[in-house]
């Protein structure tokens, strides 16, 4: 099969490590090849972080850029605008609609954008937009809102639900399989 | 069995089942965690060392018992590291070395982008630098037989890319190694002038020898297409060319890019029509490929800035660049010090007294960005107290207005000198020490300052306040930083007074596991005037909705800011 390029994106300390190498472990599980690019150091206090997955029968570069990306997950709506151009036309978008100011909007240098979802739906992009910070905390955590994305992934990819449970056990510390479950069948489960 | 491993864990577990022994590092992005890894294996000694020069020593020690040893800095830690490396080239080795270095183009972690495969060239040693993760573990497992085989310290280079990029790895077995009985030597381990121009001929022979090696080892390969092109690459840029041309043209992958095949150069060039090169930051094949008197494209085309993508290739070659939608114009989003550092209280008090700031490598070199714009300069790790001695021996009159701040870990790296320097050179210094009581930056390494090792387990712990009078400071205090008027009397004290001081601003980092955070602080909106003198901390945890608004999920109530509001509006 050809490769299939996802990102993953959001702000520093959000989990997106987690996210992808939960994604990562899933994807060995069932078989492909699979190279996923995570993000150290400088960019994980609080910057903007980006990482990427990529699948199929043989995977070559770690990266994606201009136009590649099948799919996007992003765990702050701002950064689902940012990367925007790595998609490819009518790729989609699962987009937290949390809105983290960023030090330019805090310190009163620049305003947080209004209206970036819709410029993507206008271009085509198939945008999946809702709150998954209210259902991570219902969950126990919010901290859990990259599993609560992962969840609303998973529901339209061709793994099972107990594929997934399994690679969660994997990646997952023993303390926070709990909440992270119950995070994952909220997104799962999700209604929009 | 296959497992999903990111380049530095597959170096390591490569470096462990070929037989490691001990690993001795100092940790840098994006090189930190080959040493993390290795230290979770209880049969090999593991340690993080006070810097990458000590590190490589200590390697070196271990080789000379008969061990097989290693050590892992990032790009800028090699130049630290390389007094003893150039004339480790010399000694050659006992137990088998590999010196891991990890280059960071694009600089997502770093204050410069050197390519590291010039100290190859330079040290005369040889140089293996995988592409991926699969390569990673292959090469670093066979490195110490290249370095025992050859008499010769292994450089094993790596990139950001590749370091912390995941990969399918088919594991092996752990080879164990009995170590060499240890031979007194001194004709090959003395490097005085009359044993060292004794090597020197013996390392000029070696290279021509793993030259010769290089024409047919398991590193470089040809890839063999029905094309007039040809590419040469190197590290993560083979992937690029794989990913946009696929096994459509010629090419010739090094895996070993010191010293190069030039036999197997010269027959991939005969064979093709247009040679490129393609390589990231500088032309170093290029360079050579072109004194063999060959006719290659390389820079022309390929940037010598910043990092590749499947993107540069294409873009290189002409093809058509990929429909994509528009990104909309959002403001930047750059990395801050975290709500509840302990670096910003001080860099407020610094910044509020518009004090001439001389910084350092850690965390704290966020406290540039605004709102604070608290530093004046960022070189290299120990620059801010060696360059402040220089600063005030150049202008005395900025002494009552200018400090240095350096981190405990970069203290214990390289400021330590710098400080005797300021004592016995006798500069009215002021040199503020961040102890957050952790190697902060690169992901909580413990340092000689946390009183643990690398395991977590108890070790000796520095006595900073007692260093520092023995290094010659008689004026050395330590105060809070969550304790803004604190910080502001010591800073002012210290800079009016006729001496040089050493004021310790002390408070481990608000991410260690062990700190207890307070509830989160509220605002009164009632009482808020919205008058944004909060607003000039630059913490994450606030923002101005009209009034002050403190995001709960951030704030650990440190109580800075309520300190600064003049109208008891935050508690």
């Amino acid at each position: 099969m050809e490769t299939t390029s996802m990102m993953i994106v959001g702000v520093g300390g959000q989990g997106s490590l987690l996210a992808s190498r939960l994604l990562g472990t899933l994807l060995t599980d069932l078989g492909y090849d699979v190279k996923v690019s995570e993000v150290h150091g400088m960019s994980q206090r609080g910057g903007s972080v980006v990482t990427y997955v990529r699948f199929g029968d043989k995977v070559y570069s770690p990266i994606v850029t201009r136009g590649e990306c099948d799919c996007m997950i992003s765990f702050e709506k701002l950064e689902a605008a940012r990367y925007a151009s790595c998609l490819k036309p009518g790729g989609r978008v699962i987009v937290n609609t949390q809105e983290i100011d960023p030090m330019p909007v805090i310190t009163g240098n620049a305003e947080y954008p209004g209206d970036v979802l819709e410029s993507l739906k206008a271009q085509g992009v198939k945008v999946e937009a809702f709150d998954a910070l209210t259902p991570a905390e219902e969950a126990g955590s919010a901290r859990a809102v990259n599993i609560v994305l992962m969840g609303r992934f998973a529901a339209g990819f061709t793994a099972t639900k107990e594929q997934w449970t399994a690679a969660m056990e994997k990646v997952i510390k023993p303390k926070l399989l709990g909440v992270n479950k119950i995070a994952f069948e909220k997104g799962w489960n999700l209604n929009i | 069995m296959k497992k999903l491993l990111i380049g530095n864990e597959a170096i390591a577990l490569g470096l462990y089942h070929g037989g490691l022994g001990l690993v001795s590092s100092y940790p840098g992005t994006p090189s930190t965690e080959i040493t993390e890894f290795l230290s979770k294996f209880d049969d090999i000694h593991s340690e993080w060392a006070p810097n990458e020069k000590v590190a490589t020593e200590v390697a070196f020690g271990a080789s000379l018992a008969g061990f097989r040893s290693a050590c892992a800095m990032k790009h800028v830690g090699l130049n630290v590291a390389a007094d003893p490396l150039f004339t480790l080239s010399y000694t050659g080795v006992t137990g088998g070395m590999v010196v891991c270095v990890a280059d960071d183009p694009a600089m997502h972690s770093s204050q410069n982008e050197q390519d590291s495969r010039h100290y190859a060239i330079a040290a005369k040693v040889p140089m293996l630098e995988p592409s991926d993760s699969v390569e990673a573990y292959a090469f670093a497992r066979s490195a110490f037989d290249l370095s025992e085989r050859f008499d010769t310290p292994v450089l094993f280079r790596s990139c950001t890319r590749m370091a912390h990029s995941q990969a399918l790895v088919e594991l092996g077995e752990r080879e164990e190694k009995a170590p060499k009985e240890y031979v007194k030597q001194p004709q090959k381990y003395i490097m005085a002038p009359a044993n060292a121009i004794r090597r020197h001929p013996f390392v000029e022979q070696r290279m021509k020898d793993i030259a010769e090696y290089a024409e047919d080892c398991p590193y470089n390969r040809v890839e063999t297409a029905d094309s007039d092109i040809g590419i040469i690459t190197c590290g993560t840029a083979y992937l690029y060319v794989k990913e946009v041309f696929g096994d459509s043209v010629n090419i010739l992958k090094i895996g070993m890019p010191n010293p190069l095949p030039e036999k197997m150069i010269r027959a991939f060039a005969a064979k093709v029509k247009k040679l490129f090169v393609i390589e990231e930051l500088d032309p170093v094949i290029e360079t050579q490929v072109r004194a063999m008197g060959i006719d290659v494209t390389g820079k022309e085309l390929f940037p010598m800035v910043g990092e590749f993508s499947q993107n540069t290739i294409r873009r290189a070659f002409g093809m058509e660049e990929l429909p994509c939608p528009e990104a909309p114009q959002v403001p930047g989003r750059p990395p801050m010090m975290c709500a509840g550092c302990p670096h910003r209280g001080m860099f407020y008090a610094l910044a509020k007294n518009k004090i001439t700031v001389l910084g350092d490598i850690g965390c704290y070199t966020l406290g540039s960005a605004p709102p604070l714009t608290a530093l004046d300069s960022t070189l290299c790790m120990g620059a801010s107290v060696s360059g402040i001695h220089g600063f005030l021996a150049a202008r005395p009159e900025m002494a009552g207005k200018t400090v240095a701040v350096i981190g405990d870990s970069t203290f214990m790296h390289s400021g330590m000198t710098g400080l005797v320097n300021i004592a016995y050179n006798a500069t009215n210094s002021t040199v503020i020490i961040l102890d957050n009581s952790i190697t902060g930056m690169t992901g909580h390494q413990q340092n000689p300052t946390t009183g643990y090792n690398i395991k977590g387990d108890p070790a000796a712990k520095v006595d900073l306040e007692a260093l520092c009078h023995a290094l010659g400071i008689r004026r050395v205090r330590v105060v809070d930083p969550y304790d803004l008027k604190m910080c502001e009397e010591a800073v002012k004290e210290e800079l009016a007074a006729e001496e040089p001081s050493v004021i310790i601003s002390r408070r481990p980092c608000v991410l260690l596991k062990y700190v207890k955070h307070n509830p989160p602080l509220k605002v009164d909106s009632e009482k808020c005037r919205s008058c944004r003198r909060c607003m000039g901390l630059g913490c994450p945890a606030i923002s101005m909705k009209g009034k002050a608004r403190i995001d709960s999920t951030l704030c650990v109530g440190c109580g800075v800011c309520g300190q600064l509001c003049a109208f008891d509006a935050i508690g």
